[in-house]
């Protein structure tokens, strides 16, 4: 770990098995034995010790920035989270305004649409992942058989790839989200609507006046509650192309793992996990004080 | 007229719905009861359907399946160990933050909120050497601690605030009759609170059934790993039992689905409300 960045301004005479806080007294120090001169020592060794930390800790991020590829993998987390998060969200609210009828069939498809989510997603992703193959998978199969179409390559063309990860994503977590939206707009009163239908106004109206700007508060918690989430999903992308075709639809969960298992580069696995910081930060912050202000309601 | 159109469209709404969520699933089914000779075929309904493959998966006739019971097994320990304790660990927090006050609790609740933000899977390196320097590597309490650690965080949270909602007249006529607080604890706390125990219960239960990557990490030997790792390890090779690999993952994924169903009331309620609220 140590590399080119390591110890190598830290004094010869230390013993190597000593700890750091030790190893680092400047000689200086030693000779002044008053408690505030000390302490003046202890900080500076301290502020030499961050000091040193921060710059492996750049080495390291250094390392993993210069991999080739790390830009492609950076937009593939970036139109994963862009498009499986909000194309889901979308949906999500769209179809909260089918389950929230009350009728017993709409009860039934709500019974079953949930499958998704209650069931594991190993055998799901992997049946995905049968379903979509070139030559045997069903749908080429089917495309084939019925229309005379050469189905394409689906999980080893790149774009077709993060395509179909996408599209498993959205079908693993829609029914929760959808499930958070309808609770939503269950709180909502019904005289609004009413009002809106004697006032003549359409269902799109009523959606853009009425119902958004009700849910319009849950819609933004939700979308980044779901990214921070979407940014830790590693199945639907190991399970589904393994990162592949040629590491094309690696996003950064995946390639951290990668590099600390696949290639036993532990450090540069765990700098590539870091490079989502920037993002990460900010969004858990935001999302502490929303879900906190909440729980006070 | 006008309603007879709207419920035309909402019926193509849910036939869509219908077909976008069964598909993957009657996929799974099919392959499951497609002969393995026939896997290679992409029918979308197999010519001479047959249970063979689920007789096969149950007596463990085929080198990828040779430890299936062992496997469910393991999966089987590990979801109800991390249930419990998570529950344990949990119904005492909320107890100690929202009802006895302990200094700190809300800094604990607000640390607890933290690390349920922070996807799992980021933290999978770190968690990985500390089980290594800890010589828990391949055994199944380190998955059970790891994936405790994951469950608790948001079991606090939202006990915690099903325990502030409790009316505290309750708690201070205990106090009055002469309780302590574990009486408290047991008598009246544990009582009211037991429909959100079991939201959080099988919520844990469900997650730790469900989990890959830290099983996948951390266990190795076939007689140590669980069902979900055995299913990715079918994979390995290129000509993998694609139709025993469905059948075993039909079976899987049964369990969990008949736990949410059972349990479908407490879960929609309390796993919604505490994740987000209006």
């Amino acid at each position: 770990v140590g590399g080119p960045h390591g110890h190598h301004d830290e004094p010869r005479r230390a013993g190597l098995d000593a700890p750091p806080a030790i190893v680092s007294g400047n000689g200086v120090g030693d000779r002044l034995s008053d408690p505030l001169c000390r302490r003046f020592r202890d900080a500076g060794d301290l502020s030499r010790h961050l000091w040193a930390l921060a710059r492996r800790v750049a080495g390291q991020l250094c390392k993993a920035v210069q991999r080739p590829g790390l830009p492609e993998h950076l937009v593939n987390t970036a139109l994963f989270l862009l498009l499986g998060v909000n194309v889901k969200m979308v949906l999500a609210l769209l179809l909260s305004g089918f389950f929230v009828h009350s009728a017993r069939w709409v009860r039934w498809v709500s019974f079953i649409f949930i499958l998704p989510w209650a069931i594991p997603s190993i055998p799901t992703i992997l049946s995905f992942r049968w379903m979509l193959n070139a030559e045997w998978g069903m749908i080429n199969n089917i495309l084939f058989k019925y229309f005379q179409i050469e189905g394409p390559n689906w999980l080893l063309e790149p774009n077709l790839a993060l395509g179909a990860i996408i599209v498993v994503h959205i079908w693993k977590y829609l029914p929760f989200w959808t499930l958070i939206m309808v609770s939503g707009r269950l709180t909502i009163s019904k005289d609004l609507y009413e009002a809106a239908e004697v006032d003549g106004a359409n269902a799109f109206q009523k959606f853009i006046h009425i119902t958004f700007p009700s849910v319009q508060n849950l819609y933004i918690t939700s979308t980044l509650l779901s990214t921070i989430w979407s940014l830790g999903d590693f199945n639907s992308i190991y399970l589904l192309t393994g990162g592949g075709p040629a590491d094309a639809t690696q996003v950064l969960a995946t390639l951290g793992i990668r590099y600390a298992f696949g290639m036993s580069e532990i450090s540069t696995g765990m700098a590539t996990v870091i490079t989502a910081l920037p993002l990460m930060i900010p969004l858990t912050f935001v999302m502490l004080r929303r879900l906190r202000r909440e729980a006070a309601r | 007229m006008k309603t007879l159109f709207r419920e035309l469209r909402l019926g193509i709404v849910g036939v869509l719905v219908l077909i976008w969520t069964l598909v993957p699933i009657y996929h799974l089914f099919v392959m499951s009861i497609t002969p393995l000779d026939q896997a290679f075929q992409g029918n979308l309904w197999p010519e001479n359907p047959t249970l063979q493959n689920y007789r096969t998966v149950v007596t463990q006739g085929h080198d990828y399946l040779r430890h299936f019971w062992m496997q469910l097994f393991n999966s089987l320990v590990v979801a109800v160990a991390v249930a419990l304790i998570t529950l344990t660990i949990a119904t005492f927090s909320a107890y100690a933050i929202s009802r006895l006050r302990v200094r700190g609790g809300e800094t604990v609740s607000t640390l607890a909120l933290l690390t349920y933000l922070i996807p799992a899977a980021f933290l999978a390196i770190p968690m990985y050497k500390t089980m290594g320097n800890y010589g828990m590597l391949n055994n199944k309490w380190s998955l059970i601690l790891t994936l405790v650690t994951f469950a608790t965080p948001y079991a606090i949270w939202v006990l915690k605030q099903y325990a502030d909602k409790l009316p505290f007249e309750l708690d201070e006529a205990a106090r009055i009759d002469g309780a302590s607080p574990i009486q408290i604890f047991w008598l009246v706390f544990l009582p009211l609170m037991a429909p959100s125990l079991v939201a959080i219960g099988t919520y844990a239960l469900l997650l730790a059934w469900n989990e890959y990557l830290y099983a996948f990490l951390l266990l190795s030997s076939d007689e140590q790993i669980t069902l979900p790792v055995a299913l990715g390890n079918f994979l390995a090779s290129d000509e993998a039992p694609w139709t025993l690999l469905m059948a075993t993952g039909v079976i899987y994924a049964l369990p969990p689905a008949a736990i949410y169903y059972a349990f479908r009331r407490y879960m929609v309620a309390g796993l919604t409300a505490g994740a987000v609220k209006s």
